[in-house]
This record gives C-alpha cells, sequence and structure tokens, in this order.
C-alpha cells in the first residue's frame, strides 16, 4: 500500500444545476429549476475559466476542470501522490437566498457527491456541504449524513451572512462536534455584504486577497463568542485560507485580549492557545516567505506542528509540476501533515483500501 | 524589612488610592473593602502609572452571556494597555506565574502602638488617635 | 514572555540605547468642546452642528459603535488635569509627552468630527476646512514641534481637491489624509484626483485607521465585541495596501508617497508574500501592473510602527522587522490612545543604532521632509 498522504482539499466541480444535480432533486425542485431556468450557482468567487480555478493541464477536454472523475483521479492520486482526498464542492447552493432552496440544493450536492464519486472510488471522502443561513436545515442535513462516514467533514463558506462565531449558529456546531465531524471553512463568499471592510473589490486578484482577512476574522469570532469553550471537541479546518498571516495574527490577538479581556471574560485563555488546539489549516496555498529561513521563521512562530493539513487544492491553480507540498518544510512537518494531522483531525477518515 | 510609615488611614478613602515615595520608588497604596494593599506603582508591561487603574471586580464566566463578580474593586486594570492585576499578590490575570507586580507587605497600626517606636518616621507626625498604614520594603 | 519587562523601571530606561529626538508619526489632538470649532465655521454650520450633528453610518450620536475599552479610547492618565479629554491640552501634551520623550516632531492626526465619514457632504466639506484651519491655530502655531495634516472626506472628491489646494497655499501641512474605510476600497478610480493632487504636490498621502464608510469591520460580518473591531482594523490596512496596489495606484502615480497609520506592521509582510504568489495566477487580470506587487510596497508605503506586535520571543519581532524592512518603519506612539507604544519599551529586541536612528527619526525626516 502506498504512503498514506490524505489530500485534505480537492474540488470535484458541479457542471450545472439543470444537468448535474437534475437527478438528485425531487419534483418539486426539478420542475422549479427547469421551467425557471435555475442555474448557474458558480460563486462569484470562482469563475470556472479563470487561471486560479483550473490550472491549464487540469483542463478535461470538455466540462470545467474538476467535473471528470479520471482527470481528478490521475491528477489527485497519481500525479500529486494522495491516498485519499477530501471533496469540497464549491458549487453555490451554499449562497442561495430562498432557504429551502438552498437546503434542497445542498441535499442534492451531498447526495451526488455520494453516488457519483465516494461510489466510485474508495479513496475519496467529502465534506457535507449546508445551508447555513438557516441553521436548523444545517443540522438536518448533518443528521441526514452522519451515519455514513465517508463524510468527515462540514463545508461552510469564509463569508456569509454572519460571521460564524454568533450564537444563532451554535447548534449547528452541537451536532457537528456530537457527530465528530470538524467544521471546514473553504474560501468563498455569498456576497452577502461587501467582502472587505473597506468596500467590493475590483478585481477578483484583490478579491482573493481579502479571502486572507476574512478567514481571520471568522477565527476571532469563533473564539471570543466562547464557540470552543462551549463546543470543547469542535475543530475548525480553514482550508484555502493562506497559512504565513497566523504568527502575526495570533499576536495581535494576544495583545487585544490581555487588555480587552473583561469584554468576553468565558474567553479563559490567550486566543493563540486556543487556536493551537481548535484551529487546523489546509497548506494550499502557504503565501510563503521567499527563503527557507524564513518559512522555518513562520513554522517556529506558530508553534505547533498539528495545525498544517496536507492539500493539493486540485483543480485550483496553486503551484506549478507534480509536488504539492509548500517549500523549505522540514521533513518531520511533511509527514505529520500528511498522515497524522488529517488522521487527528478528521476523526471519521477510515483507511480501508 | 524596613517599615515605613507611609499614610494615615483617613488619608486614603475606600476605593481610593495615594502614591507615596519610598527608597526612591514610587509604591501606589490602594484601599479596597476594609484592606489596604501596597505595589510598586509601575505596571511590568511599560511602565504605566498603577495608581490610574481602574479598579474593578475580579470577573470570571463559566460560559459566554454570565459574568461572575466577586472581590469587587481589588482588580486592577492597567491605565494604558489594560492589563489587569490582583492587588492582593500583584499578578496579571494572563500570566499570573511571570507577570507580576512587586507587592510589599501593609501592615496598619494605630497611633498608641507606634508611638512606642521603631519606625522609620519619614514625614509623618504620628498621634496617638489615628491609625496609620506601614510598608514594609 | 522576555525578561524585560520583569527588570526594575530604573535598570531599563538606563540600558534603552541613547536618548535622542524622535519623531512621533501619530499624536492625535482633541478639541476641548466642538463649539470650539465655531471660530471656524459659517453661522449656518455653527447651528448644524448644534441640531443635526453628525450623520454617519453608524448607529449612534453619541459614541462609537463598538464601546471601547477606556472612556474616550485613552490611556487613564492622560486627562488633562484642568479639564478637557485626553489631547485636548497643549501644555498637558508637552509635560506628559513630547517633552520628556524629547519628541522633535509630531504628526497631528486628527480623529474628532469623522470628517471622513459625513454623509451630508456640504456639513463635511465645512468642517473638514474647520478642522484644517483649527490644527494651525490651536497647534502648530503654538508648538513648532507638531505638524498638520490636510484632512479630506474623501467621498466628496471634488470638495477634497479643493480643500487639498487651499490648505497647500497656505503651505503649512505635511501630509494630506484619507480614510481607509471610505465609500469604496481607495484604489478606486473616483478618488484617483485626490492622489494626482498629492503626487502634485509632493505631499504624503496618510492612511490612519478607523471610518465608517458603511461596510462591516470584517469582510464575513458585523462581530459582537469590541476586541474583534479593534484587530479588524489591522485587516483593513491589509486590504487597502492591495486595493492601492492592485488599481495600480503607484503605477499611475509613481513620486506618490503612502503612510499607513496606526496599522502597525505585523500583517505587511504576509499580505506581501500572498500578493506575490499570486500575482502570476491573475496577471492577465492586472495587465497594468508591470512590477511585483511587493516592489511597489516597498517603494511607496511606510507604515507606523503602533500597535507594535508583542511575539513571546524577542527575535521573532526582529524577524517581523527583517521581513518589512527598516526603511519602511516610521515610530509612532498613538498618544493619547490607550494601546500607546512607550518608545522606550516598545521595541522589545535590539536595534543597532542606524536601525534605530532611522525608525525614530531618520525614515519620518526623509519621508516628510523635515
Amino acid at each position: 500500500m502506498a504512503t498514506t498522504r490524505i489530500d485534505c482539499d480537492i474540488h470535484p466541480a458541479v457542471g450545472g444545476t439543470r444537468t448535474t444535480l437534475l437527478p438528485y432533486l425531487d419534483d418539486h425542485w426539478k420542475e422549479q429549476v427547469v421551467s425557471r431556468a435555475i442555474d448557474g450557482l458558480d460563486l462569484t468567487s470562482y469563475p470556472p475559466h479563470m487561471p486560479l480555478s483550473g490550472r491549464a493541464d487540469w483542463w478535461p477536454a470538455k466540462g470545467k476542470p474538476g467535473s471528470d472523475l479520471a482527470m481528478l483521479q490521475r491528477g489527485a492520486f497519481d500525479q500529486l501522490g494522495a491516498s485519499h482526498a477530501i471533496c469540497n464542492v464549491l458549487y453555490g447552493a451554499q449562497a442561495v437566498y430562498d432557504p429551502y432552496m438552498a437546503a434542497a440544493f445542498c441535499k442534492a450536492i451531498n447526495d451526488w457527491i455520494a453516488a457519483e464519486w465516494l461510489a466510485s472510488d474508495s479513496r475519496l471522502r467529502a465534506s457535507i456541504v449546508v445551508p447555513m443561513q438557516a441553521p436548523d436545515l444545517a443540522i438536518e442535513e448533518i443528521e441526514r449524513r452522519a451515519g455514513d462516514h465517508r463524510f468527515v467533514s462540514v463545508l461552510v463558506l469564509a463569508q456569509g451572512e454572519t460571521l460564524l462565531g454568533r450564537r444563532h449558529y451554535w447548534p449547528v456546531y452541537q451536532a457537528a462536534e456530537r457527530h465528530k465531524l470538524p467544521i471546514a471553512i473553504h474560501a468563498g463568499s455569498q456576497y452577502r455584504t461587501a467582502p472587505s471592510s473597506i468596500g467590493w473589490p475590483s478585481y477578483r486578484y484583490e478579491y482573493y486577497l481579502a479571502e486572507a482577512q476574512a478567514f481571520q476574522a471568522q477565527v476571532l469570532s469563533l473564539i471570543y463568542e466562547g464557540v470552543f469553550g462551549k463546543f470543547p471537541g469542535l475543530t475548525v479546518v480553514l482550508m484555502e485560507s493562506g497559512v504565513s498571516w497566523l504568527p502575526a495574527f495570533m499576536w495581535r490577538a494576544n495583545k487585544t485580549w490581555r487588555g480587552v479581556r473583561v469584554e468576553v471574560p468565558w474567553v479563559d485563555r490567550e486566543p493563540a492557545a486556543i487556536m493551537r488546539d481548535h484551529i487546523r489549516f489546509t497548506t494550499q496555498p502557504f503565501d510563503s516567505p521567499p527563503d527557507a529561513a524564513g518559512v522555518a521563521d513562520i513554522i517556529d512562530m506558530i508553534g505547533s506542528d498539528k495545525m498544517f493539513l496536507f492539500s493539493s487544492d486540485y483543480p485550483h491553480w496553486q503551484f506549478d509540476g507534480d509536488d504539492a507540498i509548500p517549500p523549505h518544510l522540514p521533513a518531520s512537518l511533511v509527514s505529520r501533515m500528511c498522515a497524522d494531522n488529517p488522521l487527528e483531525t478528521f476523526p471519521r477518515l477510515s483507511l480501508a483500501a | 524589612m524596613t517599615r515605613h510609615i507611609v499614610a494615615r488611614t483617613n488619608d486614603i478613602p475606600p476605593g481610593g488610592n495615594k502614591v507615596v515615595s519610598v527608597d526612591g520608588r514610587d509604591i501606589v497604596v490602594f484601599h479596597a473593602n476594609g484592606e489596604f494593599f501596597a505595589l510598586l506603582n509601575r505596571c511590568p508591561h511599560a511602565g504605566a502609572p498603577l495608581d490610574k487603574a481602574a479598579c474593578v471586580a475580579r470577573l470570571t464566566s463559566p460560559e459566554p452571556g454570565v459574568y461572575q463578580r466577586s472581590r469587587v474593586g481589588e482588580l486592577l486594570r492597567c491605565a494604558w494597555h489594560g492589563w489587569e492585576f490582583d492587588m492582593r499578590n500583584g499578578q496579571s490575570w494572563f500570566d499570573p506565574k511571570r507577570v507580576k507586580v512587586r507587592t510589599y507587605p501593609v501592615v496598619i497600626e494605630d497611633g498608641e502602638t507606634l508611638a512606642k517606636g521603631p519606625y522609620v518616621a519619614e514625614t509623618f507626625p504620628v498621634h496617638i488617635e489615628d491609625s496609620y498604614v506601614i510598608i514594609e520594603t | 514572555m522576555s525578561d524585560v519587562i520583569d527588570r526594575p523601571m530604573l535598570e531599563q530606561e538606563a540600558t534603552a540605547k541613547g536618548r535622542f529626538r524622535i519623531i512621533d508619526c501619530d499624536i492625535h489632538p482633541s478639541l476641548h468642546a466642538r463649539s470650539d470649532l465655531n471660530p471656524f465655521l459659517a453661522k449656518r454650520w455653527q447651528d448644524h452642528l448644534k441640531t443635526y450633528g453628525d450623520h454617519l453610518r453608524t448607529p449612534y450620536i453619541g459614541t462609537t459603535p463598538y464601546p471601547r475599552s477606556s472612556p474616550l479610547i485613552a490611556r487613564r492618565d492622560a486627562w488633562p488635569p484642568t479639564g478637557g479629554p485626553p489631547g485636548s491640552d497643549l501644555a498637558f501634551m508637552r509635560q506628559q509627552h513630547l517633552d520628556p520623550f524629547d519628541v522633535e516632531c509630531g504628526m497631528l492626526q486628527v480623529l474628532d468630527m469623522f470628517i471622513f465619514s459625513q454623509q451630508n457632504l456640504e456639513f463635511g466639506a465645512a468642517i473638514q476646512r474647520a478642522v484644517n484651519e483649527w490644527q494651525l491655530a490651536h497647534w502648530t502655531s503654538r508648538e513648532p514641534r507638531l505638524k498638520a495634516a490636510i484632512l479630506v472626506g474623501q467621498d466628496d472628491t471634488p470638495a477634497a481637491v479643493a480643500e487639498i489646494k487651499r490648505c497647500a497655499k497656505i503651505g503649512q501641512y505635511v501630509q494630506i489624509n484619507v480614510s481607509p474605510r471610505a465609500n469604496e476600497p481607495l484604489g478606486r478610480r473616483r478618488y484617483w484626483p485626490i492622489y494626482a493632487l498629492a503626487e502634485e504636490l509632493d505631499l504624503p498621502l496618510g492612511i490612519h485607521v478607523g471610518g465608517y464608510g458603511g461596510h462591516a469591520p470584517t469582510g464575513g460580518g458585523w462581530p459582537s465585541y469590541y476586541a474583534e473591531e479593534h484587530q479588524s482594523n489591522a485587516h483593513s490596512m491589509a486590504a487597502t495596501l492591495a486595493s492601492l496596489v492592485i488599481e495600480g495606484v503607484p503605477e499611475r502615480f509613481p513620486r506618490l508617497k503612502i503612510v499607513f497609520i496606526e496599522g502597525g506592521f505585523g500583517w505587511i509582510s504576509s499580505t506581501m508574500w500572498r500578493m506575490d504568489q499570486h500575482f502570476e495566477r491573475f496577471r492577465d487580470e492586472v495587465p497594468h501592473l508591470k512590477r511585483r506587487p511587493s516592489e511597489y510596497v516597498r517603494e511607496h508605503f511606510w507604515f507606523t510602527t503602533q500597535p507594535i506586535d508583542e511575539p513571546d520571543e524577542a527575535r521573532h519581532l526582529r524577524s517581523l522587522i527583517e521581513w518589512v524592512g527598516v526603511d519602511r518603519l516610521l515610530f509612532s506612539s498613538d498618544y493619547p490612545h490607550w494601546d500607546f507604544d512607550d518608545p522606550r519599551f516598545a521595541f522589545r529586541t535590539p536595534l543597532t543604532e542606524v536601525e534605530r536612528a532611522k525608525i525614530f527619526n531618520g525614515n519620518a525626516r526623509a519621508l516628510y521632509k523635515l
């Protein structure tokens, strides 16, 4: 058996609502989708044809990057060397305004992933796509999948309607904790409000940079709202967030907390300590310093080798060539992040050959 | 140990403080909940004067939205960056073992006892009808 | 936690290298009362100030949306004994800050009156002029160490341009200030007339954290707590840096100098790495950028140092400084705010004398042409 290397973030692509998802909708939604031509839910965050969305050599002859199972298998497993991979579907069901449509489309995505991907390749796992805009419906979807251990996490977008720490989301975290499902926060926006605190960006490049700050705000929200105190078994994975911003972010959080603790007295230890226990990162993109000394510094500053999870972000274009490991990572860290850390972070992973 | 008389107890109202100079150091004496506490008047973070700190309750919480208060007025929030220190033992909230303010033992003596000596008079005339704050360095 | 903090004060003062004159790039003077502006306002606006007052994209008249950690965001020992809010009394500012730290120059940053965020644009234009005049009348004419900035509400760009021209003729202002939390990201074309004028006048563009442009303090929505909102200032600065670079402001205005004030500097290096890492992926979206983003940052941007980061290990602070580059850093205290940096203790990592001279004096001297 090949070395265990768990790719924690790959992206099978939904071709369309009227095509890919139609078989998995009930009669009401089938009729709505067909008669009203409801389709085109690719997120503004990820135009399917922009270079980042699909590396040139990962484009199938027809369809979007990530839509072809065989090609994805060749890429993620053969070429990039994964032994297992977690599928995170970014099609915009999570962003639909109508909560019932959102729930129906999320369910369809999960049914489709299970039937056409997980059933076809035992190396594949998936995150449960949920409609966070209706937390009770999100819980229903979690409960629906809880018995299927091929679903290993719950997927939410980095920018939704409100910050993720807010109390109306807590029942979702309770369900996730109970079923040992980490919350996977993935880059992507519902575009409800400006995706950045300074307003609406002009360029996708600019938007993509702002995503890093959105992740930071979500981490602070989860910590300061007390989510990890209430749900001590909960883990949160930041996917496609960038990693090198973490040290300065940790220090600023600690600095602020020391002075403003009285506002949030249920946060009983430093934010950085809570992050080391509860927050994990996929490693693509890393946003690396340009040299080995800088990378070593960043790893040292982060202060925990448990936080890193191998990912390729296939088919997004984050690197060239066959090596998805960011440059200059120490070998000991690489082996942890490929196997031990994913197994610890996603307890439902089981590695039947 | 040298005993220094630094104030009459009446000089420091409840909830108040007084800064005194002892051996070239500024020491702040707080009066809280019937007791007196003496600390070096300098925050170990960046030197802020602790006599300007906010005196607040010791605040803990078992879960979001629940605020447990105790020892009201005995915690200091530093005047600059808001670090919390326990008046009683000088310990910071966030790292009680490694970050603390120097504290000094305080004794309250009445004038009659003091009149018998020994003490360092500083600038204090001692009247037997008053009681006095004594700091030991 | 480094052992520096446990050493007694006297030893720290003795070992802090060289008492040299510092240039403090962020000092906040305050109005004693809003009526202090009346001499600089037409009657109509004096009345408006008393009646309708501010109209901001925030819920409250009398307070910031997120209650602060201390009254008026200030150090508790900075209230002048003669009365008035922290920062309102020049004599006390001299006594508490300018003299003991031997401040050679202090850059004024007026936050009162929310000049950058007033919805009533005529009112905004009136008060920005009043505040710009007040700075000279009450502060810089009385205290030559203090330097005024031309503050302009960027969202009424024509009025901003007119005010900049007016102030530039007077010639006593060292920079032009706008807010990073404007109605749109600062890189957007609607603001370019301000940058063109700043470049033409050879005045740095100062961008101080804060403002109420109407967007949530984070891209994910509204935080519940000041603890979150306070840290979101750094996020806004990172997003503003991206906007300015990516929209091509330094490319289009190659002589423009931009100063980020009160954002700190810990976030800068990872932002530059991220910008550079993804530049190739998005290059075809931004063909107007002729150089790598980090090159623009290193040539056109300066950053005041407060609030300084406080890693547990001194050498980590050293790394942050080296990654950004000593030449980019301008010491600032943020007097009289609560998270003020004391110039004696803020840098808990050894600096060479040359580095210290640059950060505390030389970089600002050259940038502001003092």
